[in-house]
């Protein structure tokens, strides 16, 4: 019987020897099944795990050297895994896989099917100084149909090459970033420049320095083209803010004699009326419909701004025609009520949500970024003039206004209807007031102060482009918001404005009727 | 061309609106002492003319001789006045607010106009008889201390003529001055402007016949910018082209 | 004199005019001095001070019915000429501070905070009070002389003037609100201690300045009075109804329209100057766009065109005003909105014009202003 229970001790001993070794092939297995599934190639699965071990190891450099692994071999499926980890960890470990992290996420991001996350995935890729993008990058440049977002490829190629030792290498990057006018690079290439003209620089630093120079010249030959033309289409986007508001004032001003201080905030009425229309379209129409809010506000704002005109020339105006200054204080006044009735019903600030298609912008040069909702501004105020143009110098109607404009009481005798056509003129200029406001939620905030932003401006417009002349006003917008943007960078918005009154007032002692006076015997009677 | 006894000389006066001319290569002189009667149909360029002489408009070009050698051309307003031009505008132009007394002590003619001297200046004593004098030769010594708004049209056209008559000009310049006046009042009209003619050289831009035949020597005939007739009232009447611009483009008499 | 159309209009305003100085001058200070202090007919030293404050914007609103009611030329600036004269006053209390300020600093407050090292140089002048006295008349007229020669002499006039002196005002609030500017920015010039030796914070200082006050608006109503009496007057009058007429009356009408321009200015100054020492604080606020625009509306509704109408609105208005923002903080802006539309359309005349229209039954009165004439092209 002794034999019988030796012999049972030793199986009991193999067995629990062998237990631990089954136990532990079992979870390898486990494991590698794991990460196959995970990253589609089962070759790769040894270095990747090894990698996703080492990294949470305290040794630094196999840390880096895991990094570099998982950087090389790893693709975007790793992230969540990543993440994982990064959760637990300690800080030197989360500082070794955050640059992991960004690499592989915009390297993902490179083929991206949206232009501007390829792109900016791209510029992202610069910061992490990787050689491994290098590749990366050339390679999607390579297969990239979008010109900018490919150009901003190659630049990031570029610019990280520029960090890399050998000299070669950084020369040709260096020759390129200055054909590519890269902006971006100019930076970097002054601080070149600037090693390179120390004196105890080193021969090749020298070098790099004399490349350098070549390059920023080209780069800053084209920035200042690229600026120049940023500043006009900036300058050309405010006057053609500028150009729909004076539209309606130099309307009733020339037509009828009228200064309309609460222009500004029938401009107002009209953004606050697309607030209300966007608000209906969250409260009833199901979120894919949304984008449809802003073509509806632009009857709505158009009409309310108009409705806001007629009773405010029923009121008001109708008992002042032919006193000036009489209609501009009492239209302060009104406007002074309207701003007031919105800040305590709307509160201070509010905002419009730009439909998809008026957001971002487009890249049309090197270094030259217009946004779309600026562009939408301009081609609206093109629209406007046009309009006006065909309505009062082409139409019927416009025959009528103008023929009261000139002589009242002959008009009456001929059956036109002189009151009408003043409460309709009045209306419509109101109207394009709205269709202003409506416009301006695309650029900023609906707050009560929204035409006092703009009304000095407009009225300058008014009075340097002079009366009844529609292309006096639109010189004058032009001269005007120009200059305002012209003058901006070197002094300031601040002194702008300064300058632009001082401007005025020197442009009126050679003009004092502005731009396009109205000529003839009768002028200043 | 320079003639001593003239105390205007229009040479080549172009005014040009945009295209349209109001005065076309216009010669026009009077004489001192003269009173010279200025006719022509609507859009003739009377007002213009007496608009460039008085410095309310200035001409594309051409010359504006007053005087001894002076040009006016390139004065302004105010200067050509205290050189001697008075002007009284088609539509009445006095200050309404005021009354006929001040208004007349603002026209009379001082040494200076400055702010300064216009701030402490008082009224003399051969100021004062002037304006009552003036008041009586207008008619108006009874409204004196009336607001001039709310004298009748007639009325406002005398004070008007009398606040230019205090000026002293040696040249002056009347726009239509018995438009809305009745037969005795355009009557009392015409012998003041004769009795004036008698210091003063006198342009009048006038449409009633009756009273241009009243008081005028010569009467010039003025047309599309230009000076087409001058003469008696009789030789104007018996030319072709004044005919045939006030009678229409048909020839009505041949 | 009896060539003076207005002459019985005239005699009434002395008399009216008469009553409002005795007022202010004698039973306003004794009110405040003599009775208990829990009598009704007390007034309180924050009522005295507060009336200090109404007849310095008195003084604002003579100038500007000079240059407006008189003369026909809107001018919506004004608020910038009170506020350089009252900066000028501020700069020169600000520097009184001395080391009793927060910081124990020679320099203001604000230049500590903004690391201002040394006083820049244009605030030295107003080391002294006679600086800052002279500044506060001279740099308005200065300024309002530059900016009137520029802008009559190149007959500016009617609405473009308007819209012009508006645009001064925008631009002379955003460059007063710098900080670079160094007037203390936002914040302005607060926080005086004294004046020539006399604490701000004692009710006898605050009474002198209240009656020195009462005395410059009467010396400044004497001034206006003078010059449109005088033959000047009557140009003024005479450039509102016909322009062109003026001219070939051989006039130069720019020159008046700058006369008046400058008086308002210096007048503008003045009030600004006492408004300083009595309310303790100047800031940008109060000379923008909106500021300049309340002047109008107090000479409208007192009565343009007449000194004494000028004098009621800016009391009356400023005194509505600080009752109804104590109860309806967020009416006022409504009812200035409504004021200037109701005054412009049914009261052209405005107060005085009520006054004369209830006193003056028997005959018509002749209005203030008539339309003929008082329009632009």
């Amino acid at each position: 019987m002794g034999l019988d229970r030796f012999s049972q001790y030793v199986l009991t001993l193999v067995l629990s020897a062998i237990l631990p070794i089954s136990l532990f092939s079992t979870s390898t297995l486990a494991a590698d099944a794991m990460s196959s599934a995970a990253s589609e190639t089962d070759s790769l699965a040894g270095p990747i795990e090894q990698a996703f071990i080492d990294i949470k190891s305290d040794d630094a450099a196999l840390r880096t050297q895991a990094a570099a692994v998982l950087i090389e071999k790893g693709n975007a499926s790793l992230i969540s895994r990543l993440d994982e980890i990064r959760a637990e960890a300690d800080r030197s470990v989360r500082q070794a896989i955050k640059p992991v992290i960004d690499l592989l996420k915009n390297h993902a991001n490179l083929t991206s099917e949206q232009a501007d996350t390829r792109r900016s995935a791209a510029a992202d890729l610069v910061g992490t100084g990787r050689v491994e993008a290098i590749t990366w990058l050339e390679e999607a440049a390579a297969k990239e149909q979008v010109w900018w977002v490919k150009y901003t490829m190659e630049e990031s190629a570029q610019l990280i090459q520029l960090r890399s030792d050998e000299q070669a290498v950084k020369l040709s990057a260096i020759k390129k970033l200055g054909e590519l006018r890269s902006q971006n690079g100019l930076s970097a290439l002054k601080e070149l420049l600037e090693a390179g003209t120390q004196s105890g620089a080193t021969e090749q630093q020298r070098a790099l320095a004399d490349s350098a120079q070549t390059s920023i010249g080209q780069i800053d030959s084209w920035g200042w083209w690229a600026g120049s033309i940023e500043t006009l289409f900036r300058g050309i986007s405010l006057s053609s803010i500028l150009l729909i508001m004076s539209l309606g004032l130099a309307i009733v001003f020339g037509l009828m004699g009228v200064i309309n201080m609460a222009h500004g905030e029938l401009m107002m009425v009209g953004a606050y009326a697309t607030f209300i229309t966007q608000q209906a379209f969250i409260a009833w129409f199901s979120p894919e419909n949304f984008d449809w809010y802003f073509p509806a506000a632009l009857p709505v704002a158009f009409l309310s701004a108009a409705l806001f005109g007629l009773v405010l020339e029923a009121t008001v105006i109708r008992f002042l025609y032919g006193r000036l200054l009489e209609t501009l204080l009492a239209t302060w006044g009104v406007s002074l009520i309207l701003m007031q009735a919105a800040r305590v019903y709307f509160g201070d600030l509010t905002a419009v949500i730009a439909p998809q298609a008026l957001r971002g912008g487009a890249q049309v040069m090197i270094g030259v970024y217009l946004p779309y909702n600026r562009i939408f501004i301009i081609i609206l105020s093109i629209v406007c003039v046009l309009g006006i143009y065909f309505l009062l110098f082409r139409s019927n109607l416009g025959v009528r206004v103008r023929a009261v404009t000139q002589n009242r009481n002959m008009s009456a005798c001929l059956g036109i209807p002189t009151r009408k056509v003043d409460s309709y003129t009045f209306a419509f200029a109101s109207g394009l007031a709205g269709i202003a406001g409506w416009a301006l939620t695309m650029v900023g905030n609906v707050d009560p102060g929204l035409g006092q932003n703009y009304i000095v401006d407009a009225f300058m417009v008014v009075v340097t482009g002079g009366v009844g002349k529609l292309a006096g006003t639109i010189w004058a917008s032009l001269g005007i918001g120009g200059l305002n943007k012209l003058i901006e960078p070197a002094s300031g918005a601040v002194y702008g404005k300064v300058f632009i009154l001082v401007g005025v007032i020197l442009f009126l002692q050679w003009r004092p009727q502005g731009l396009f006076a109205a000529k003839g015997r009768n002028a200043d009677a | 061309m320079t003639d001593d006894n003239l105390i205007l000389h229009c040479e080549n006066v172009v005014m040009d609106y945009d295209g349209f001319k109001a005065l076309n290569n216009c010669n026009f002189s009077v004489r001192y002492n003269e009173l010279r009667v200025v006719i022509g149909p609507n859009g003739a360029g009377k007002t213009t003319l007496l608009d460039v002489i008085c410095g309310k408009t200035r001409p594309t070009s051409g010359k504006v001789m007053f005087g001894k050698g002076t040009n006016l051309v390139g004065r302004n307003a105010e200067d050509i006045t205290k050189l001697g031009v008075g002007r009284k505008f088609q539509a009445p132009s006095i200050y309404s607010n005021l009354s006929v007394w001040q208004n007349l002590d603002l026209s009379i003619k001082r040494a200076s106009k400055g702010v300064f001297p216009t701030l402490m200046g008082k009224c003399s004593p051969a100021e004062r008889a002037r304006i009552e004098e003036t008041l009586e030769t207008i008619g108006l010594t009874d409204h004196a201390h009336d607001r001039a708004g709310s004298l009748s049209h007639g009325q406002k056209q005398w004070l008007e003529i009398g606040m230019v008559i205090l000026q002293d000009p040696s040249l002056l310049l009347v726009d239509e001055p018995v438009a809305g006046m009745s037969d005795k009042e355009t009557e009392q009209t015409g012998q003041l402007l004769t009795r004036l003619s008698e210091k003063q050289a006198i342009v009048v831009i006038e449409h009633d016949m009756d009273f241009v035949r009243q008081i005028a020597n010569i009467v010039t005939v003025l047309a599309e910018g230009t000076v087409i007739c001058e003469g008696t009232v009789e030789t104007v009447q018996a030319n072709d082209r004044v005919r045939e611009i006030y009678l229409g483009r048909a020839k009505v008499a041949h | 004199m009896p060539e003076q159309v207005v002459s019985h209009q005239d005699s009434r305003e002395t008399l009216l005019f008469y009553a409002v100085g005795i007022l202010f001058l004698l039973v306003v200070p004794l009110l405040n001095v003599l009775p208990a202090e829990d009598s009704w007919l007390h007034i309180s030293d924050f009522r005295l001070n507060q009336f200090g404050k109404f007849l310095a914007f008195a003084i604002l609103a003579l100038g500007l019915d000079l240059i407006w009611g008189y003369c026909g030329v809107l001018s919506m600036g004004q608020g910038v000429f009170f506020g350089f004269g009252a900066y000028c006053m501020g700069m020169y209390l600000t520097l009184q501070i001395g080391k009793e300020s927060v910081y124990g600093s020679e320099l203001p407050d604000f230049m500590v905070w903004t690391q201002v090292k040394e006083l820049p140089l244009f605030w030295y002048p107003f080391k002294s009070f006679m600086g800052g006295f002279l500044g506060a008349i001279l740099v308005p007229v200065l300024f309002a002389t530059i900016f009137g020669f520029l802008a009559f002499r190149s007959r500016i006039k009617g609405v473009y003037f308007a819209i012009i002196t508006q645009a001064l005002a925008f631009a002379a609030w955003l460059v007063f609100n710098r900080n670079e500017t160094r007037l203390g920015g936002t914040n302005g010039l607060t926080d005086f201690k004294q004046l020539l030796g006399y604490r701000l914070s004692d009710p006898s200082t605050q009474r002198g300045l209240y009656l020195i006050t009462v005395i410059a608006l009467i010396a400044s109503y004497l001034l206006c009075r003078w010059i449109v009496a005088s033959r000047a007057g009557k140009v003024l009058i005479a450039i509102r109804d016909s322009e062109s007429r003026v001219t070939f009356s051989g006039y130069t009408p720019w020159m008046f329209k700058l006369f008046v321009f400058v008086v308002a200015a210096g007048l503008a100054g003045l009030a600004g100057m006492l408004y300083v020492p009595q309310v303790g604080i100047i800031t940008p606020a109060q000379i923008g766009v909106l500021p300049s625009l309340e002047v109008v509306i107090w000479v409208a509704v007192g009565g343009r065109g007449t000194l004494i109408g000028a004098i009621l609105g800016a009391v009356a208005v400023n005194y509505g005003r600080s009752i109804l923002t104590n109860y309806f903080p967020e009416a006022w802006p409504f009812i200035l909105g409504g004021l200037f539309v109701v005054v412009v359309t049914m009261f052209p005349d405005g107060l005085v014009g009520m006054i004369r229209k209830l006193t003056d039954r028997k005959k018509t009165p002749a209005p203030l202003i008539k339309a003929e004439g008082s329009t632009a092209a």
